[in-house]
């Protein structure tokens, strides 16, 4: 309201000491909203940003009676011992194949599915596969672990009886490391597309029906209609998922993986957050795994930054 | 929607082929789900056979009477509960007046907490880091280490934040300042009750997430009384702690009560795994509507 004011009655130099006043004001008026955010804040600082102070470790030898503070410098001996390792190309492969299984998979499907339930007319047939295709994304990850491993059994699953009545020989899904990220990737497409899906489909319900209509009257075919005017008015919103998509290639969801993973799978199913865990957590190497999960989080933030550019480049859909 | 236009031959193709191709999903998706039902109510030989794969056969409800006998099972149960109902309030007490707070525009600040906290969405700690400080608070074995460090998730607070912004009209607000009320009152008796679909989106995805979340309770508790459900679900399912392990010499009737037990342990799983899903999937067709929402508001650009 003063801002108005002020622009109306022409005054173009407002004192500096009354702007200061001004701001004052407005915080001490809203002291309440400050109060609605401290716990938020705190949380954060708390538990987000202590933890990045923890960091440090990964260029100490942590010893816990000296604490975080105390402990003495190491440099980078932790990161070259990882990249020394004769592990370290097999934790960066399976991490990274894993995810861009997963993105080759899991990104297109979401889409295609949308766009086949948008041309369903049929109300109540649309509305059912819906509520069951979104369902499995509410079954727990456990849950999920234990539906495969009970399915792919060799010995009484499901599936193995299946591939046996087609005359197949059922291989060793849980075992058999060849396997193993095909089970990983497939399982959470199953679990995820139908949820994926709502996203596009908000897109899609804003596709302008005119469109359709001056199509139709151009002879335009349904097939048509969806390359040129459906595909079009999703674009914005498939690019800013691929973007957040890459920006997470390797974090692998790494629950699931851990509670999948056994001694016989382990050369395919070991990524650098399972890794973190049992090094960090299971052998009590703390400056060690958190080097190795520094690494990780910097090269995630990196891909982010850098498709992110290169998308701004070419369009203008960017995060930011 | 054009009804005067008549579909053409090719159009026709394209639509049944699009419902096969809607079907085959439904049936995909569909039919892991059905199965388990089936198997938890069949006999467990007919359903380890293969014979049983679609309809229930030989009826027996021995999985759920053993799943009910099992004490660690109802004790995972009510942990659950309890860490679920207590950590999702928590989980609204932190997000709802941030988020109203973010979403005034006269919020001096307001770009400062937002960049503060989006930050967190790129870059972390990481595991051991975030270890060491619920270990260095002494929260380690207790339920507020699973509760806590969760408390609050970047991406809801956004979509309620969202949700304030394009919801709430602004006059509300100026009009109750006008008329000399503090922000805690218009926050408390103006604004919330006017956001019901907001807090129930946030409740049923915190509530969904504390529910099936089982990470933070294997590295955090010790003590397997305090276990939530899907780590007692872990033991059963994953760990397999309570199929029978062979091992050693037996004689023949020993070893037709181990195959028994086993039969027994796969059919306890599938009616644990009916059990500990059926709260979360019941109530969903009926929230259905609100779980699409929270993701549509939160996939407006904000």
């Amino acid at each position: 309201m003063q801002e108005t004011k002020r622009i109306l009655t022409g005054s173009a130099l407002p004192g500096l000491a009354k702007g200061n006043n001004k701001a004052w004001k407005r915080v001490l008026q809203n002291w309440e909203l400050y109060l609605f955010i401290a716990p938020a804040f705190f949380y954060f600082l708390i538990f987000h940003y202590g933890p990045m102070y923890g960091i440090q470790i990964a260029f100490k030898n942590f010893i816990p009676t000296k604490g975080i503070f105390g402990s003495p410098w190491a440099g980078f001996d932790h990161f070259i011992r990882f990249f020394n390792s004769y592990y370290f190309w097999d934790l960066l492969w399976n991490t990274l194949s894993i995810s861009l299984y997963e993105l080759a998979i899991g990104f297109p499907l979401p889409i295609i599915l949308a766009l086949a339930f948008n041309e369903v007319k049929n109300g109540f047939f649309k509305r059912t596969v819906q509520t069951v295709t979104y369902a499995p994304h509410f079954i727990s990850v456990v849950v999920m672990a234990g539906m495969i491993i009970t399915f792919l059994s060799p010995s009484t699953g499901i599936i193995t009886h299946f591939l046996e009545w087609l005359g197949f020989n059922a291989p060793q899904f849980l075992t058999d490391p060849s396997w193993f990220k095909t089970m990983y990737v497939f399982s959470g497409v199953w679990q995820g597309a139908g949820w994926g899906t709502i996203i596009y489909l908000a897109a899609l319900s804003g596709v302008d029906p005119q469109q359709h209509e001056a199509a139709i009257i151009d002879g335009a075919s349904r097939f048509q209609r969806v390359r040129h005017i459906n595909i079009p008015t999703i674009v914005p919103t498939m690019t800013i998922l691929l973007i957040l998509n890459m920006g997470s290639l390797l974090g692998v969801g790494f629950e699931k993986i851990l509670l999948l993973q056994n001694p016989l799978n382990m050369e395919a199913s070991d990524v650098i957050s399972t890794f973190v865990y049992r090094s960090g957590l299971v052998d009590a190497q703390y400056s060690f795994s958190t080097a190795v999960g520094l690494f990780n989080s910097v090269v995630n933030a990196i891909l982010l930054i850098v498709v992110n550019q290169i998308v701004r480049r070419t369009n203008e859909n960017s995060l930011w | 929607m054009v009804s005067a236009v008549k579909e053409t031959g090719r159009d026709k193709v394209f639509v049944i082929c699009n419902y096969i191709f809607v079907f085959l999903a439904f049936i995909v998706v569909a039919y892991p789900v059905l199965y388990m039902i089936s198997a938890s109510i069949s006999d467990p030989k007919l359903v380890g056979s293969g014979e049983m794969w679609l309809l229930p056969k030989g009826i027996t409800f021995e999985g759920y009477e053993r799943v009910f006998q099992n004490s660690s099972i109802w004790t995972g149960y009510g942990n659950t509960i309890l860490y679920t109902a207590v950590g999702t309030l928590i989980n609204l007490f932190v997000t709802l007046p941030a988020a109203y707070a973010l979403s005034r525009k006269d919020f001096a600040g307001r770009n400062f907490f937002m960049g503060m906290f989006m930050v967190t969405m790129f870059f972390g700690g990481g595991l051991v880091p975030t270890y060491l400080l619920v270990k260095e608070l002494n929260m380690v074995n207790t339920m507020w280490a699973i509760i806590i460090p969760s408390a609050a998730s970047i991406w809801n607070i956004i979509v309620s934040r969202t949700f304030f912004q394009s919801s709430i009209p602004k006059e509300l607000q100026e009009a109750a300042q006008i008329d000399g009320c503090t922000n805690m009152r218009l926050f408390i008796k103006i604004i919330l009750p006017l956001s019901m679909p907001i807090i129930a989106v946030m409740g049923l995805f915190y509530g969904v997430g504390n529910w099936n979340s089982y990470f933070s309770a294997l590295i955090y508790l010790n003590d397997a009384d305090k276990y939530p459900l899907q780590l007692v679900l872990r033991q059963i399912l994953v760990l397999q702690e309570m199929s029978a392990q062979g091992g050693g010499a037996m004689d023949a009737s020993s070893a037709a009560a181990l195959n028994n037990k086993a039969e027994i342990a796969a059919l306890v799983k599938y009616a644990v795994i009916i059990v500990a899903t059926v709260p979360v999937i019941a109530i969903y067709p009926f929230l259905q509507r609100y779980f699409v929402q929270g993701v549509m508001i939160g996939s407006v650009k904000g």
